[in-house]
């Protein structure tokens, strides 16, 4: 996935834009060169050919405020958090904030029935037509009780709140697929979003924390191509999940020439030879965080120096551990269809465990069909 | 006599519940309840004590970095690892930071809108509000142009027809006081800080990859390499780049944070005697001498308001209470366990979903009732600063007397809903100026030679005695954090944390003594019971984080084996 941030601005290129959510933005004191910047990442962000900044830009002057409201469940509130490092920075906040999040524990200025008042409204007032953002997983052992907000368990308020929105956003491994709660043991009968409520459209953003830059781009895919993006048998968009972390690795070099960091703090460690020895679960992980990176493109795990923990894939907590343990089978290293076996084996397993849990199916049939929203 | 429900309390961490009775426009009764439970210690069970950081990590994704370091204190602990000088310092630059940018959020973002009502702000008018700025301090944002482009902003939004986050607040509440001017002033700033807190928080990107859940914590020291001739490493270039974050949040702090925290006290000092809570004070102490390992806050106990004395802390007479809690004991209600033997099962005992009113004369919350000695304690900045105070700590002291005398009140003023918001921003501003100090300790290390970051000698598992236990502890933004661990062979067998929210949040326990926010609503004046921001004002001067409050579960009813911890 190319990612870059000089693609023409089309301000820059003569083209002119006038519309809501640019002027808007003016007024809050952001430039259109910065709007348009904003547009132009976020088409690199989706894979899509430079072209489509000034489409992306259209798309989110002409569209009505959507309605977000954001759920908050089994959850540590990691996400609402990188929700508020957001890259691209000013003006994502701005046009998140554009969408009009009505519901938000978190940031909202009011509580209890208050705070429940604006929910209804929503639930009531919008019916179909908002996005749903779920963060953490939802317990269904024991009727629910081990999540509660306002009186009632999370499978209440998620079955009513997301089986009434045009989609949810499933952000972190938590809402995605039950994330920690769910490990072994699952003490609380923990599940994602699609399992709590199969009638819900459901993309996962997993990760853990989401990259934010991801929801982003999500959300203005969305508002763009007036759909939802294509997405993996795990329910990832393609845009994000389409590749290993493996084969973007910054270290790939040093691992096809056999050079690994042997003990922490050794030579090879200092000078960013690949992790794999000391447990780097790349090869096995689908994610865009070597080109995303995280606190506006600073650094990733594997940049900082730690393994790739293989955050991004369903079941983690209980298939990718221990965390310091080199990846099993590997007859030997250097060779690229190793590794590659290496990688589609282990997804293979963690794909049939997957279906053991029943979400397979229930998210392959609201899928969207495959289209052309990678190849641009 | 009726009750009154807060649920959710928003602009925290987590799922928290209140429910109050009052009586003459007063609080008369209050039970805190936690309607969220997860169960990670069970789930830790079994797993390599190295991963605990990664797992405790998880309990929260506000104060992200908190439960690692604990976690990874109580296997060096039980292992007597010592971790090089190197890893101390980044350890403490990554804690300091977080201590200020977390603090910086929760005044900004979770606390401020109980206090200033942002409608209020449309009607200021822009030059007094630049002249008010100016007279507090010398931010270069404060302009009359400048407050003018934000009140327009402002405009835009309200005119929209939604207030999205903001709809249906306190604005226009009897318990209002500031001026416009001042209203217009805080919300400029709040916008200003949600700029600021994604800025100087790539401190743990470049130390540690990511934020929030920086990944980079070891067992024996950090992943994070240091090497001034590798591009791949700590060099020159990031430390200058750290350096220069840490200066923007110091600045942010004493031009902003500080200034706006006394300019908003100053309209409602009758708050500072409001909100005062059990009188009971614990702080673990923080910040490591990388050498020595003499803490920088220093440790203790203050009982019954008492700051004449600063009485030592031992970990032997920490114990948790489940009699109103949805736990059970197999020895029986009424006993307290220390969380090395943690016995915990849980028991659902509260109303079938949905419900009105918990059963509040029995359990009524996932968070169990921790007592130090059988006293219910305060923990959280507050507390930090008291013991610092008391301890004659020369940075708090200085930072308490200017304070004091601004606001010209005495010591005893501390004791409230007030002190513990005053007090969370000086424990901002002492942590802001020392973290320059801890980054010049690694620029002269490095500079020296030593790049030294893990020690590797106890890393492989085969090393390890057959058994071990030890405890960490981290002084956290939210307080006195510990984590309790057992390890048998190469493995947990039992893990324990007890958190600040946890402290903080308590049900009653064994003696029917309320927990710590508890106490604290009770003679809270709430002008209109169907929005009761006063409620709000007290509990969010906790700054609660719920998520790591309930978390516990270790369902082992093991006999643990007993260290020896000096």
């Amino acid at each position: 996935m190319a990612k870059d941030h000089d693609v023409g601005c089309p301000e820059e290129a003569g083209v002119e834009f006038k519309g809501k959510v640019s002027e808007l933005l003016e007024q809050r004191g952001v430039s259109r060169r910065d709007f348009m910047k904003f547009c132009s990442t976020m088409a690199a962000a989706l894979a899509l050919p430079p072209a489509f900044g000034p489409k992306i830009a259209q798309a989110l002057d002409e569209v009505k405020r959507p309605t977000l409201v954001w759920l908050e469940f089994q959850s540590c509130t990691g996400d609402t958090e990188a929700l508020l490092r957001a890259s691209a920075p000013t003006v994502a906040e701005i046009v998140l904030d554009i969408l009009s999040i009505d519901y938000a524990e978190t940031i909202m200025a009011a509580a209890g029935h208050l705070a429940e008042a604006n929910l209804d409204q929503v639930i009531k007032g919008e019916k179909g037509k908002y996005i749903a953002v779920v963060e953490g997983s939802i317990p269904l052992k024991d009727d629910g009780v081990y999540c509660c907000i306002g009186g009632r368990s999370a499978v209440d308020r998620a079955t009513e709140v997301c089986g009434g929105a045009f989609a949810t956003i499933a952000v972190g491994t938590c809402a995605s697929y039950g994330g920690i709660p769910a490990a072994s043991p699952n003490p609380t009968g923990a599940v994602g979003i699609k399992k709590a409520v199969p009638s819900a459209t459901v993309v996962n953003l997993p990760g853990c924390p989401v990259n934010t830059d991801n929801l982003t781009a999500t959300i203005v895919h969305f508002l763009l191509l007036k759909k939802l993006p294509a997405t993996d048998s795990f329910g990832r968009p393609l845009f994000a999940y389409g590749k290993r972390i493996h084969d973007n690795c910054e270290r790939r070099p040093h691992f096809d020439a056999g050079q690994y960091v042997e003990a922490w703090g050794d030579q090879g460690h200092r000078h960013g030879y690949c992790l794999y020895k000391m447990g780097c679960k790349g090869p096995q992980t689908f994610h865009n965080c070597p080109s995303e990176r995280y606190n506006e493109h600073t650094s990733w795990p594997v940049a900082a120096g730690h393994g790739c923990a293989g955050c991004s894939q369903p079941n983690f907590w209980d298939d990718m551990g221990p965390l310091y343990r080199r990846l099993p089978n590997v007859a030997g290293f250097g060779i690229e269809a190793t590794a590659d076996k290496i990688g589609l084996g282990l997804v293979g397993a963690a794909a049939v465990g997957f279906g053991i849990h029943g979400a397979l199916n229930a998210m392959r049939k609201d899928k969207e069909p495959e289209d052309s929203s990678r190849e641009g | 006599m009726a009750k009154i429900v807060v649920d959710p309390i928003t602009r925290i961490e987590g799922h928290l519940r209140i429910e109050a009775e009052i009586s003459n426009g007063r609080i008369v009764n209050a039970w805190s309840g936690s309607t969220m439970f997860r169960g990670i210690e069970k789930i830790l069970k079994g797993r390599d004590p190295r991963d605990a950081w990664y797992y405790t990590q998880r309990f929260c994704g506000v104060c992200t970095t908190v439960h690692s370091i604990a976690s990874i204190r109580a296997v060096e602990n039980a292992l007597a690892i010592k971790v090089p000088p190197n890893a101390e310092i980044v350890r403490n630059i990554i804690m300091g930071i977080q201590n200020v940018q977390d603090h910086v959020i929760h005044f900004y973002h979770l606390h401020a809108l109980d206090w200033v009502d942002i409608t209020s702000a449309l009607k200021a008018d822009p030059a007094r509000t630049a002249s008010l700025a100016a007279s507090i301090s010398d931010w270069p944002l404060n302009s009359p142009t400048y407050f003018k482009g934000i009140q327009e902003r402002l405009k835009a939004f309200v005119a929209k027809g939604r207030l999205g986050p903001f709809a249906n607040a306190y604005w226009g509440h009897s318990a209002m006081k500031l001026p416009p001017e001042a209203n217009l002033m805080a919300t400029a700033h709040y916008l200003e800080a949600l700029e600021w807190q994604k800025d100087v928080i790539k401190v743990h990107a470049y130390l540690g990859s990511k934020n929030p859940h920086p990944q980079t914590f070891l067992v024996g020291g950090m992943a994070i390499p240091l090497d001034p001739d590798s591009q791949n490493a700590i060099n020159a270039d990031k430390l200058a780049e750290i350096g220069g974050l840490l200066k923007k949040a110091k600045e942010f702090v004493e031009k902003v944070y500080i200034p706006d925290l006394l300019a908003v006290a100053s309209f409602y000092k009758d708050w500072a005697g409001i909100g005062g809570g059990v009188g009971n004070y614990l702080s673990y102490g923080e910040f490591p001498d990388p050498v020595t390992g003499k803490q920088f806050f220093p440790p203790g106990i203050i009982l019954g308001k008492d700051l004449t004395k600063v009485h030592p802390v031992d970990q032997k007479k920490i114990a948790e209470y489940v009699d109103h809690s949805w736990f059970e004991y197999s020895v029986g209600q009424g006993k307290g366990a220390h969380p090395w033997d943690g016995e915990t099962e849980p028991k659902y005992t509260g109303p079938k979903p949905p419900y009105q009113y918990l059963d509040t004369d029995r359990k009524y919350s996932w968070v169990k009732a921790p007592r130090y000695e059988e006293l219910p304690m305060e923990v959280g900045p507050l507390a930090k600063l008291l013991v610092a105070y008391a301890s004659g700590h020369k940075e708090t002291q200085a930072a308490v007397g200017l304070v004091l005398k601004h606001l010209n009140v005495g010591p005893e003023a501390l004791f409230s809903t007030l002190g513990r918001t005053g007090a969370r921003g000086l424990d901002c501003l002492v942590t802001a100026q020392q973290l320059p100090v801890w980054h010049g300790q690694l620029v002269e290390s490095i500079g020296k030679g030593d790049l030294r970051i893990h020690a590797g000698e106890k890393w492989d598992p085969s090393t390890w005695p057959k058994e071990a236990a030890g405890y960490g502890w981290h002084e956290a933004p939210r307080g006195a954090l510990g984590h309790w661990i057992k390890i048998k062979d190469g493995q947990i067998l039992n893990y324990q944390a007890v958190v600040p929210s946890t402290w903080n949040a308590s049900p009653r326990d064994h003696k029917g003594q309320r927990g710590p926010y508890e106490e604290a609503l009770i003679g809270t004046p709430i002008a209109d019971p169907n929005r009761p921001v006063e409620i709000l004002r007290t509990i969010h001067s906790f700054d609660p984080c719920l998520a790591c409050a309930v978390h516990v579960l270790d369902a082992t009813g093991n006999e643990l084996v007993r260290v020896k911890v000096s």
